[in-house]
């Protein structure tokens, strides 16, 4: 796929990392220079459920470093409308993870989100149970 | 329009699982206001129809026809315009001659049945590489499933995006089964920030499973009720049935099913109390806001490390099980300067202590407040659900009058009294949710002795009902009885009337805080 050959600059997903039926799948992505993020390298899981594309894949962050952003929590959960009620079948992980990626450039105070706590402390596992409120626009 | 038709009229499999229940021809003529006779003279007469949800579907279409008589686009387009302006025809209107067309469209995420083939054409070169393969009749790419497919096989909307016929219908039915269509009734086209609006017909010929037709026409037809302001679905489960009216206002409304509701709320029919006021104190009642209001009047916090604490007993020397602070219950202060004396708290009078007792002296005024109303309200409520028992056990004493020598027109007077009775319940239960939110004034004490009059009146019909009848006594009984059910009536009518005229010329204050 056009991901692997040719991967959009910061996007690199971890061959090692795939499960055997591809239903999961870890892509590694680098901050964009000139930004906050600049140099830092982050884990995103992708787990695709059997109805995708049609149902949208349940993405996080996962590992040691979580970047630290108004739109993620520090358990890794994302608030971005196209994972959700924006989803396409048209959007491929190339372009959910430049969505990411842009939405880390974007970004101009390094903060958490201000009901960080409260929502970690009662968050369902997967972030697509959340009904999420979208703050602004991405 | 055929492809409309197509979709409601020649769907011979599909369309027909509507008329399984509501087969029975429903009358359609207009219905007087069904409340007591008495009622009726003074007040104009609130015209409303019951349809049955084939009627609904007709008048659907019959509405796309009349806006199309005028206004020439594609049916399906027509609904879509309509949907957005929520089915008010003259809106619609105003906007598609007075305004910009273009803007319209936009607005409603259509693309304009005028301008078509330019603007397909420039989205197309623009969109998609796939599309531009497709005027070359070459093998193309869905950007959904990856396959290289013919291009006879893509097809999409006027916005241009082509996605190949398996895709699309795999989405449309994952739209329409999984996700109801959002709350907005509408699916947008399948690539990433496109909204333009798939049409009905597109829906009809993609998708092929007729569950999943049933399911988008159901969905369709909710979305015509529920935006349109006239129509209100019966909120008795699994009725089918919808109220149509001629305009709206907070009335009761009788459905075929018997139940009667507000047709402004949809609640059960709440005279003298406000929809407002009713869905204040239902949500009152529905969240924890009394539970917090028991620990804010029973409780105290520890002023160091704010645990909630309740005094079980002991002396009013505390000292917090969490935190060690030691603290005065009376004043709350810390315990130190008490010293020896510290039966005669003297530390009552300071400010902070003052203020904390205050609110506490609130929380539980309010409390009992709240308590008080919300007793007298579910009592009654209580006694309402008895309601079928007692007219089954009057069933009995009417059979069993009959068998002392009166006819059965003469024994009607107990089911009337029990009509009668649950209304006066009905009412009584509602007058404790306006009075809830009423401010004291000369005319809420007035109010509150017609309150307790009816009250008073209708506890003795509920009396006369359960005593036991016996033959010697069935003709002064009788007389009892009519007496007392038609002193509730007009007692109930009393106080309807004056809590009417007090809305007219605006008598009533509220209380903001309740």
């Amino acid at each position: 796929m056009a991901l692997l050959k040719d991967p959009p600059s910061g996007v690199e997903i971890d061959m090692n990392k795939i499960s055997s039926n591809l239903s999961e799948w870890i892509v590694d992505v680098t901050g964009a220079a000139g930004t906050n993020y600049e140099g830092e390298t982050f884990q995103l899981q992708f787990k695709f459920g059997p109805r995708y594309p049609f149902d949208s894949p349940q993405v996080l962050f996962i590992g040691s470093n979580i970047p630290v952003h108004p739109h993620v929590y520090s358990n890794g959960h994302i608030c971005l409308s196209i994972l959700t009620d924006d989803w396409s079948p048209a959007l491929s992980v190339q372009s959910v993870c430049l969505s990411i990626v842009s939405m880390l450039s974007s970004c101009k105070e390094k903060k958490r989100p201000p009901d960080n706590a409260f929502y970690v402390k009662t968050c369902s596992k997967n972030p697509k149970k959340t009904r999420w409120w979208y703050h602004g626009k991405f | 329009m055929n492809s409309e038709d197509d979709l409601f009229y020649n769907d011979d499999d599909s369309a027909h699982e509507m008329d399984d229940d509501d087969d029975d021809f429903v009358e359609m003529g207009i219905e007087p206001e069904p409340t007591s006779t008495n009622e009726k003279t003074d007040v104009e007469v609130f015209l409303y129809e019951v349809l049955t949800t084939e009627q609904i579907v007709q008048h659907m279409v019959d509405c796309i026809k009349e806006v199309n008589t005028v206004v020439q686009i594609p049916a399906t387009t027509t609904r879509i315009l309509l949907n957005h302006f929520k089915w008010d025809k003259e809106k619609l209107m105003d906007c598609y001659y007075d305004g910009d067309q273009e803007k319209l469209f936009l607005e409603a995420h259509v693309i304009s049945p005028f301008k078509k083939t330019p603007n397909a054409k420039k989205r197309t070169t623009r969109a998609t590489s796939a599309a531009v393969a497709a005027s070359v009749q070459q093998e193309v790419t869905c950007e959904i499933c990856y396959l290289a497919l013919p291009a006879t096989l893509m097809t999409g909307l006027e916005c241009g995006h082509k996605f190949c016929i398996q895709c699309w219908t795999e989405y449309l039915t994952t739209k329409i089964m999984d996700e109801g269509m959002g709350q907005v009734g509408t699916i947008s086209c399948a690539a990433h920030n496109c909204d333009i609006l798939v049409d009905d017909a597109t829906v009809m010929k993609l998708v092929k499973d007729p569950k999943v037709k049933l399911k988008y026409q159901h969905l369709i037809t909710n979305s015509f009720v529920e935006c349109n302001r006239l129509l209100r679905w019966c909120p008795m489960p699994d009725c089918g049935h919808v109220v149509k009216v001629q305009f709206f206002d907070s009335k009761p409304v009788s459905c075929n099913c018997g139940h009667i509701f507000c047709f402004a709320c949809g609640e059960n029919w709440h005279d003298p109390v406000r929809c407002m006021w009713l869905k204040r104190w239902i949500k009152k009642c529905d969240d924890d806001s009394e539970t917090s209001n028991w620990i804010a009047a029973n409780t105290k916090e520890c002023p160091k490390c704010h645990s909630t604490i309740e005094k079980d007993g002991g002396c009013n020397h505390m000292v917090c099980k969490k935190c060690r602070f030691d603290f005065c219950w009376v004043c709350l202060g810390p315990w130190e300067p008490h010293g020896s004396s510290w039966y005669n708290c003297n530390r009552y009078d300071e400010d902070e202590a003052k203020k904390a007792r205050d609110s506490q002296e609130k929380s539980r005024s309010a409390l009992q407040r709240y308590l008080f109303y919300c007793n007298r309200y579910m009592n009654h409520m209580q006694s309402l659900k008895f309601e079928s028992k007692l007219y089954a056990s009057i069933r009995l004493k009417m059979e069993e009058m009959q068998q002392h020598n009166m006819s059965w027109i003469e024994v009607q007077f107990l089911k009337k009294a029990v009509d009668v009775l649950c209304q006066c319940r009905q009412t009584l239960m509602y007058t404790y949710v306006f009075a809830f939110y009423l401010r004291k004034n000369n005319q809420s004490i007035i109010f509150e002795e017609n309150q307790k009059d009816l009250e008073n009146s209708t506890e003795h019909l509920s009396e006369y009902l359960e005593r036991d009848i016996t033959s010697d006594m069935l003709v002064d009984i009788k007389q009892k009885v009519q007496d007392k059910y038609r002193y509730c009536e007009s007692r109930r009518k009393v106080l309807l009337d004056h809590v009417h005229e007090g809305y007219e010329r605006e008598l009533w204050d509220y209380l903001d805080s309740a």
